[in-house]
């Protein structure tokens, strides 16, 4: 595999790890907008324990993960009170207070607005970040299937009338929000170690509102919506390249159009389901 | 000797700005019984329900389940100590099928539903899993079981609401106009299905609201009777037929 | 030097104010975010730039640019909102999100990522009102806003147009069997929220010496910022919203140093939706669950 081939692999892997850190919260009805903050955490918090004090990646990105975490257990405590678009504004809010905070703080270890550099002296390989994004896909896979998957979903759907069947959709809420923002640290700390350089303009509300736009084109509902739209996203300039700089357009416009034809995303859960692909007996009972 | 009611509610008040929703109810239920709540529309029935279940607070008096007081207690609090609820509109989740609701609602039940166990309880797990199976074959949905619970027919869906809250064990059923828009033949088998569930679960109260009369007076044993969020009346069905107050709350006063 | 911020700070607030109006119009009617008005914003001043490069005098220009804008607007009501009224509110946001990118991406292809800014269009005079220096362009800057704010303000409460619109903000069913016909009183909504946000950025391109086809994403933001400090669905909200944006803003460069401006307005924003999310006009709904 080429240089080219490999650096197209980390990219996707590191934007279906952050499709994933927006399902969670998604799933519980909950909309983030705000998740490169927590990748901005992850990435900066791992990057010092590495470069300043020479912890070795893997407890580096455990770490990081876990502030990161911890912080969105933290953020999702009033997010708790706000509903649709005054979470997305809140989290839209997060998001930007992050950004600034690694531009104006924390300069003489970090860089500040010049970033940080030097991030070790080699990129780690693609497995690393692939190893991370097959653990966190069985994780999701086993977490889907279980009661807790199935409570998230519920409460997605309809969060009084879950309460009222005895969920407790606050514990609910708020682990997913951390969970979300575990993930999106990871990713962030891997994007770090791959690239070796981070500024906080990467982590700004575009890279947010892209993470969303994964899960939603690829399907809102079910974790491997987030992965098909990563993968939508890494890998569809490779096949639009005679579109050159209008790229960026046609994605755009791909969003609207979907919106308009496909509104849940291309994957939905039911196609999961082992009658969906046989019509014959969806029409069981007389 | 007497029995402590499963449920009673003592003095309760609701207002909703200037509007007095709910004034100094009292209102008692006996485990096992099964009574009606009626009255005209606006009398308050759903916010009844609505202040039991811990959506709304009281903004006076006090509820009890059994001898414990749950005025104050959170909707899923409330659930868990035994209290479920169907809605006067059908309110299914889109995107799960009939048996996931039955899962759903049984997820206190298991710790790992609660976040609080990683791996499930095997022995649990089978209990439950045949429970629900139970369940459904009771309501006759075990055929729909695999199919999303928004796509069934209007009088399955509301029967899928019953089997949820069933799913909770409750020791009372609270009914919200189960037979809300269906024909007679559906509400004919709507009132097998809550004899059947009041035959096989002996200990479970039910508390059912609706505004056909006949339905009420075959099911209930003990009726009351709400308007303007008052108490006007209660009794046996054959007392609430010949009462005149009944009558003025629905037909208005004769001129 | 509190009295210069202070008005330094309106200035700026009151852009964020129009571009909060064009917000809080469609929000308050129709109960949609429109996310793509930020580049309808910088759209305002790149036609408004072209136009004047074409020879055009400013007093065609810009209210050119103004119906461009709306009518860009318009074409957003067409594919954002009329097919998707139906769908859960998150569809339509998404959709001007991508409406965002298109039309800031094309406006990269089309007029370069530089920077340029409008030409010279008086001459400018400096003012003293007490210890506050004015230029003569910054006074009729904030006249055309503070016009432009009444003027809405007015058209809102006193045309029938403006009543219609407040119609569908209260119910749009009850408003339709009024006769209040709502197929020409939602585009209205969408064409004059298009031609504020235009306006907006023209203004803005003026004040601040800066067209460029990146000018609209954070002055998008703070002016969602602003609607919902300001109460949402409120037009003075959103006036009272824009100028405290402002304000803070330039206070907090003023006075805490330039990188801390973005944590000042965000933070206020944070602060503002966990303390009292209606806004400080807003009038809080009952969200009350129906049950």
């Amino acid at each position: 595999m080429s240089i080219y081939h490999l650096d197209l692999m980390s990219a996707l892997g590191i934007n279906v790890l952050l499709a994933l850190s927006v399902y969670c919260p998604m799933v519980t009805g909950q909309l983030s907008i705000g998740n490169a903050g927590f990748m901005a955490i992850g990435a900066y918090i791992s990057a010092m324990l590495t470069v300043h004090l020479h912890i070795p990646l893997f407890p580096a990105l455990i770490a990081a993960g876990v502030v990161a975490g911890f912080i969105g257990l933290l953020v999702g405590f009033p997010a708790l009170r706000l509903k649709g678009l005054f979470l997305a504004m809140a989290t839209l809010g997060f998001g930007e207070i992050v950004r600034n905070f690694f531009m104006n703080f924390l300069e003489p270890l970090t860089g500040g607005a010049y970033g940080f550099r030097g991030i070790g002296n080699d990129p780690i390989s693609v497995f690393w970040i692939w190893g991370w994004v097959i653990f966190f896909l069985i994780f999701l896979h086993f977490l889907s299937r279980s009661r807790l998957g199935l409570a998230m979903l519920a409460t997605h759907d309809d969060e009084t009338v879950s309460e009222l069947m005895g969920v407790n959709i606050v514990r609910l809420k708020i682990g997913a929000f951390g969970l979300g923002a575990f993930i999106a640290g990871v990713a962030g700390g891997l994007f770090a170690h791959y690239y070796l350089y981070i500024e906080p303009e990467f982590f700004n509300v575009w890279k947010s509102i892209y993470m969303v736009l994964f899960v939603i084109m690829g399907g809102m509902l079910t974790f491997w919506g987030g992965v098909m739209g990563a993968a939508i996203f890494t890998l569809l300039p490779e096949f639009t390249r005679i579109l050159h700089d209008w790229r960026g357009a046609f994605f755009g416009l791909v969003i609207i159009v979907l919106m308009i034809i496909r509104p849940s995303g291309i994957l939905t859960r039911d196609m999961f389901r082992w009658d969906y692909w046989r019509p014959s007996l969806k029409e069981a009972k007389p | 000797m007497s029995v402590t009611p499963i449920l009673s509610l003592k003095d309760v008040d609701k207002n909703f700005g200037g509007l007095t929703a709910v004034d100094s109810l009292d209102l008692q239920v006996l485990p096992g019984q099964i009574c009606g709540l009626i009255g005209p529309n606006g009398a308050g029935k759903t916010t009844v329900f609505n202040l039991i279940t811990g959506v709304y607070p009281c903004d006076g008096g006090a509820v009890f389940l059994g001898d414990r007081e749950i005025t104050s207690a959170k909707p899923h609090r409330i659930t868990r100590m035994g209290v479920a609820r169907t809605f006067q509109t059908i309110r299914l989740f889109p995107n799960l099928t009939t048996w996931e609701h039955i899962l759903v609602a049984q997820n206190f039940l298991t710790h790992a539903g609660n976040g609080r166990r990683i791996l499930p309880d095997r022995q649990r797990e089978k209990e439950l899993k045949a429970e629900a199976q139970e369940i459904l074959t009771l309501l006759d949905l075990w055929g729909d079981r695999q199919r999303k619970a928004v796509t069934l027919p209007y009088g399955s869906q509301r029967k899928v609401e019953i089997a949820r809250a069933l799913a909770t064990r409750p020791k009372l059923l609270l009914l919200d106009e189960p037979a809300a828009g269906m024909n007679i033949r559906e509400t004919e088998e709507l009132l097998h299905i809550i004899a059947k569930i009041h035959a096989k679960k002996q200990g479970m109260a039910i508390l059912v609201i609706d505004h056909d009369m006949d339905f009420v007076m075959k099911i209930c044993e003990y009726i009351f009777v709400l308007n303007f969020g008052i108490r006007i009346t209660e009794g046996t069905p054959e007392d609430i037929q010949q009462d005149e107050k009944v009558k003025e709350a629905y037909l208005g006063k004769e001129e | 030097m509190f009295l210069q911020q202070l008005f330094n700070g309106i200035m700026l607030g009151s852009t964020y104010a129009l571009i909060a109006i064009s917000f809080t119009l469609l929000m308050g009617v129709l109960n949609m975010l429109n996310f793509a008005i930020g580049e309808l914003f910088m759209l305002g001043a790149v036609f408004g730039l072209t136009f004047v490069n074409f020879g055009m005098p400013f007093y065609v220009a810009f209210p050119l640019a103004m119906i461009c804008t709306g009518c860009t607007c318009l074409i957003i009501e067409r594919v954002s909102f009329r097919p998707l009224r139906n769908s859960p509110p998150s569809v339509p946001l998404l959709s001007t999100m991508g409406f965002s990118i298109l039309i800031g991406s094309t406006a990269e292809n089309i007029w370069g990522s530089e920077r340029s800014q409008f030409p010279q269009w008086i001459e400018p005079v400096d003012f003293h009102i007490g210890p506050v220096l004015i230029s003569s362009t910054e006074l009729i800057i904030l006249a055309a806003a503070v016009v432009i704010m009444i003027g809405l303000d007015l058209f809102i409460q006193r045309t029938r147009i403006g009543r219609g619109m407040r119609a569908v903000a209260e119910n749009i069913d009850t408003a339709s069997i009024l006769g209040v016909d709502s197929n020409l009183i939602i585009p209205a909504a969408f064409f004059a929220s298009g031609a504020l946000a235009g306006a907006s950025g023209i203004l803005f391109g003026l004040s601040f010496s800066i067209v460029s086809p990146f000018m609209g994403m954070e002055p998008g933001i703070k002016g969602i910022a602003a609607m919902i400090v300001g109460g949402m669905g409120n037009i003075r909200g959103a006036i009272v919203g824009g100028m405290l944006i402002g304000i803070i803003e330039v206070l907090s460069v003023g006075y805490l140093g330039a990188t801390a401006k973005d944590f000042a307005v965000y933070g206020a924003l944070f602060l503002a939706l966990v303390i009292r999310p209606q806004g400080i006009l807003g009038m809080l709904q009952a969200e009350r669950e129906r049950i």
